[in-house]
C-alpha cells in the first residue's frame, strides 16, 4: 500500500515537473512569439526568449540547491555563533568550548588519523590491483569482486566486519575470523574494537575495503589511457617491470591519483555510519561527523555546538573544494 | 602488457590477485554462509567450519522421578538427549568432573543402585530396582557431534519478527522516488549549463562543482529547523516521505547536474545546430534529441543515486525519524546491532537482506556504474 502511494506520488511529482517545464516554455513562446512574425519584432522576441529560457530550465534546480545546500551553509555558520536553541548570540563561545573539549580534540585527532591512512591505503591498493588485474585473463572478474563492497552500505559493512572482529573469552571457540586466526597462531584473543587507539584502525579497514574498488576502477581506466609508445620505449631501453610501473606509468597518472585521493578524503571527513554502528564513539574512536550527530540530539539537542562542529568539517573540505573548482574551470575554459 | 606475459612473474601476479580477491570477498562470503547456518551451530563454531561436523558439549536434565514408569519389575525413566535435532552422541557422564567418562552404548552405575545407559542416537534410560526418590531429575553430560545444517529459518525469523520486512518497504519507498525526481530537474539544468548562452553560466558551473563536496553535516541542523517550522506551519508532521525525497533530491542534484552537463557538453554540436536550422526550439531539442542521447549518463546517475539513497543512514534517521514505522533498513540494522548484538543469526540474515538489493543492482548494471564513476571523477587525467 505504502509503496503504491509512493509510486503514485513519484509519478505525480515527475508529471508536475514535466508540466512545469512544458507549460513555462509554452507560455514564454505565447507571450513572445518568434514564428509568424517578421523582421525586427521577431528577432527582438527571439532575443528575449533566449534570455529568459535558460533561467526557466535552471529554476527548479537552483531553487533546490539554494534551499538544501546554500542556505544551510550560511545558516550553519550563523547557528554556530548562537546558543543551543539558536536564540541568543554567544559569539565564539561554541568554538572556545570546542577547543577545550576533550572529546572534540579526540575526534580531531582520530579524523586526522583517518585522513592519513584511508585515502593513502585505498589509493595504494586500488593502484596495485588495477595494475595487476590488467595483466591477467580473469582480471575483469577479479575487479568486479573487489569492486563489489562499493554497493554495500556502511552499516551493512559494519555488521560484516563486526562479525569478523567478534570476540569470545579465551578458551572458548572463536567465531570471529580475526580472533580465530590469532588463536590458531598461538595468540590471545582480543576484543578488537574496544582497544583504544588501535580500534580506529580496525574501523578504517572497513572504509578501505569499500573504497579500494572505487580507486581501482578509476586508476585502471587511467592506466589504460597511457600511450603504448611510452611503455614500448621503456621496454626497449631495458626497463624492468618495477621501473616501468613506478617511473613511467605512475608519473603519467598523477592527476588521476590526486582526484581519487581527494574524493576519498572528502568521504573520510564525512564518515559517520561506520563509527555509529561499530562503537558509537566509545573507546576513544569518536570522529567529527558522529560527534556532530551526537550533539544534534544529545540532551534534547544543542544546535549551536552541533553547527560549530559542522562548520569545522566544512572548513576542512574548503581547500579541496577550491582545488576542484579551479580544475573544472581550467577544463571548461576550452569549451 | 605483452612484455611480461611469458615471464615467471606471471604466476606471482595470478597468485597475488587471487589472494587479494579472497581477502576482499571473504567478509561478505562469511556473512552469507553464516546467515544460512543453523543458529545453534552459528553460535559455537566459525563459519569456515560450516561444512564440518561440529562437536558440542552439553548438559541435559532427565525428567524428575515422578515420571518414572514401572516395567518388568524395574523403574525406568527414558528420554532423548538430542530431542530429534539429529547428530550422534560420542560420550557421556553424570558428573561435571567427568562429563565424558563413558562411551555411547555403555552403562554407567549411578549412586543408590540406579544405572544410566545412553545410546549413540541420544536415547537414554535410567533404570532402578527400587522406586526412585527425589524431586529433581538426573543431570546428564554429553558430547554430541552434529552434522552441518543449512536453513532459511533465520531469514523467516527476521522477516516476520525483527521488523525487517516493514523496513524493506520503507527503504524502497524512500529510494525509488529519491532516484527519479532529481533526474528530470537536473537534466534541464544540465542542458542549460551545457548548451545555452547566458550571463553567469561559468559562475553557476563553478558553484555546482563547489557544492559537490559540501558535507551533508552542514545541512542537517538548518534543514531540521526548517522542516520543523514548515511542519508546524502546515500543521503536519515534520518527518514525512515527501520531506526526505526532496532532501535526497537537493543533496543529489550537484552530482546529477555535474555528470549530465559533462556528458551533454560532449555531444556533437552539429546535431543541435541542424535541428535549430530546421526551426526547433531549445525545448524541442532537449526533449527530442538530448534526453534520448543522454541515456547512458542518466542511467549512471540513477544507479549512483539509488545506491546512495538505499544505503543512506544519516538523512533517513534525521528527516524520517527512528519510529518503528519509518525506520529504513540501515536504521533497523543499527538498532539490531544494539539490541541483538550477540544474536548473529539475526544480524547476518538482516544484513544480507539490506545488501541484497544494491548487490543485484550492482551486478546487473555495473557497466553504467563504472562509466558514471569515470565521468564523475577523471578530470584532466
Amino acid at each position: 500500500m505504502q509503496l503504491i502511494a509512493a509510486i503514485a506520488t513519484m509519478i505525480a511529482g515527475v508529471l508536475a515537473c514535466a508540466a512545469y517545464f512544458w507549460a513555462t516554455n509554452f507560455i514564454l513562446d505565447l507571450i513572445f512569439p518568434s514564428k509568424g512574425l517578421s523582421g525586427p519584432a521577431a528577432s527582438r522576441n527571439l532575443r528575449i526568449t533566449n534570455t529568459i529560457r535558460p533561467w526557466l530550465f535552471l529554476a527548479p534546480a537552483l531553487f533546490a540547491l539554494t534551499i538544501y545546500l546554500i542556505y544551510p551553509v550560511i545558516q550553519s555558520v550563523w547557528l554556530s555563533l548562537h546558543d543551543r536553541a539558536g536564540q541568543n548570540f554567544v559569539g565564539l563561545r561554541n568554538y572556545v568550548w570546542m577547543v577545550n573539549d576533550g572529546e572534540f580534540r579526540q575526534s580531531i585527532f582520530n579524523n586526522f588519523l583517518w585522513l592519513l591512512v584511508v585515502p593513502a591505503l585505498s589509493t595504494f591498493f586500488g593502484l596495485i590491483i588495477a595494475a595487476l588485474t590488467d595483466r591477467i585473463w580473469w582480471g575483469n572478474i577479479a575487479k568486479t569482486l573487489i569492486f563489489m563492497p562499493m554497493a554495500i552500505s556502511f552499516v551493512g559493512a559494519a555488521v560484516i566486519w563486526k562479525f569478523i572482529y567478534d570476540y569470545r573469552a579465551a578458551g572458548s571457540e572463536q567465531i570471529g575470523l580475526l580472533n580465530a586466526l590469532v588463536v590458531a597462531f598461538g595468540g590471545e584473543p582480543q576484543a578488537w574494537i574496544t582497544l583504544p587507539f588501535w580500534n580506529n584502525f580496525f574501523l578504517m579497514v572497513i572504509l578501505i575495503w569499500i573504497q579500494t574498488g572505487f580507486a581501482m576502477v578509476i586508476l585502471s581506466a587511467a592506466l589504460r589511457g597511457i600511450p603504448e609508445e611510452t611503455l614500448e620505449a621503456a621496454v626497449i631501453d631495458g626497463a624492468n617491470g618495477w621501473q616501468i610501473f613506478f617511473k613511467i606509468m605512475v608519473p603519467q597518472i598523477w592527476g588521476t591519483i590526486a582526484v581519487v585521493w581527494t574524493t576519498i578524503t572528502i568521504l573520510v571527513l564525512k564518515v559517520f555510519d561506520i563509527v555509529l554502528a561499530m562503537t558509537n564513539g566509545q573507546w576513544q574512536s569518536q570522529v567529527l561527523a558522529n560527534l556532530m550527530f551526537d550533539w544534534m540530539f544529545r540532551g534534547g539537542g544543542d544546535f549551536g555546538r552541533g553547527a560549530s562542529i559542522a562548520v569545522i568539517i566544512m572548513v576542512l573540505v574548503i581547500p579541496i573544494m577550491i582545488w576542484n573548482i579551479r580544475n573544472a574551470a581550467k577544463e571548461t575554459g576550452g569549451h | 602488457m605483452t612484455s611480461s606475459k611469458r615471464s615467471p612473474l606471471t604466476w606471482v601476479v595470478h597468485l597475488s590477485v587471487l589472494f587479494l580477491v579472497l581477502l576482499w570477498t571473504m567478509p561478505t562470503a562469511g556473512l552469507l554462509i553464516s546467515s544460512l547456518r543453523d543458529k545453534d551451530q552459528l553460535a559455537v563454531s566459525g563459519w569456515w567450519t560450516a561444512l564440518a561436523t561440529s562437536s558440542r558439549n552439553d548438559v541435559a536434565r532427565a525428567p524428575s522421578p515422578e515420571s518414572q514408569v514401572e516395567r518388568d519389575g524395574k523403574f525406568v525413566i527414558a528420554g532423548n538427549l538430542l530431542q530429534g535435532q539429529g547428530g550422534e552422541i560420542s560420550a557421556f557422564g553424570f558428573s561435571s568432573r567427568e562429563p565424558a567418562k563413558f562411551q555411547a552404548g555403555e552403562t554407567a552405575e549411578l549412586n543408590d543402585g540406579e544405572s544410566l545407559t545412553v545410546q549413540a542416537d541420544g536415547s537414554y534410560e535410567i533404570v532402578s530396582d527400587t522406586r526412585m526418590e527425589g524431586s529433581r531429575g538426573q543431570r546428564i553430560f554429553f558430547t554430541a557431534a552434529t552434522p552441518p545444517r543449512f536453513t532459511l529459518e533465520n531469514y523467516g525469523e527476521v522477516l516476520s519478527a525483527a521488523g525487517i520486512g516493514r523496513s524493506f518497504i520503507n527503504s524502497l519507498t524512500v529510494a525509488v522516488p529519491s532516484t527519479v525526481i532529481p533526474i528530470l530537474i537536473a537534466a534541464f539544468a544540465a542542458y542549460a549549463l551545457a548548451w545555452m548562452r547566458f550571463p553567469g553560466r561559468a559562475i553557476l558551473i563553478a558553484v555546482v562543482v563547489g557544492l559537490l563536496v559540501v558535507p551533508l553535516q552542514m545541512s542537517l541542523i538548518p534543514l531540521l529547523r526548517l522542516y520543523n517550522d514548515v511542519g508546524a506551519f502546515l500543521g503536519v508532521s515534520a518527518k514525512t516521505y515527501m520531506g526526505i525525497w526532496l532532501a535526497h533530491t537537493g543533496f543529489g542534484l550537484p552530482l546529477a547536474i555535474y555528470l549530465l552537463r559533462n556528458y551533454m557538453a560532449g555531444l556533437p554540436r552539429e546535431i543541435m545546430e541542424s535541428a535549430r536550422v530546421d526551426g526547433a526550439s531549445d525545448f524541442d531539442i532537449f526533449v527530442k534529441i538530448i534526453l534520448p542521447l543522454s541515456f547512458p549518463a542518466l542511467a549512471s546517475f540513477a544507479i549512483f543515486q539509488f545506491l546512495w539513497t538505499w544505503n543512506d543512514l544519516l538523512v533517513a534517521i534525521v528527516f524520517l525519524g527512528t519510529g518503528n514505522d519509518q525506520l529504513v533498513l540501515t536504521g533497523r540494522l543499527v538498532n539490531l546491532l544494539g539490541s541483538r548484538g550477540g544474536n548473529w543469526e539475526i544480524l547476518t540474515a538482516s544484513a544480507f537482506i539490506t545488501i541484497v538489493v544494491p548487490l543485484i543492482v550492482f551486478f546487473a548494471l555495473q557497466r553504467y556504474l563504472v562509466r558514471g564513476l569515470l565521468a564523475g571523477s577523471v578530470k584532466g587525467g
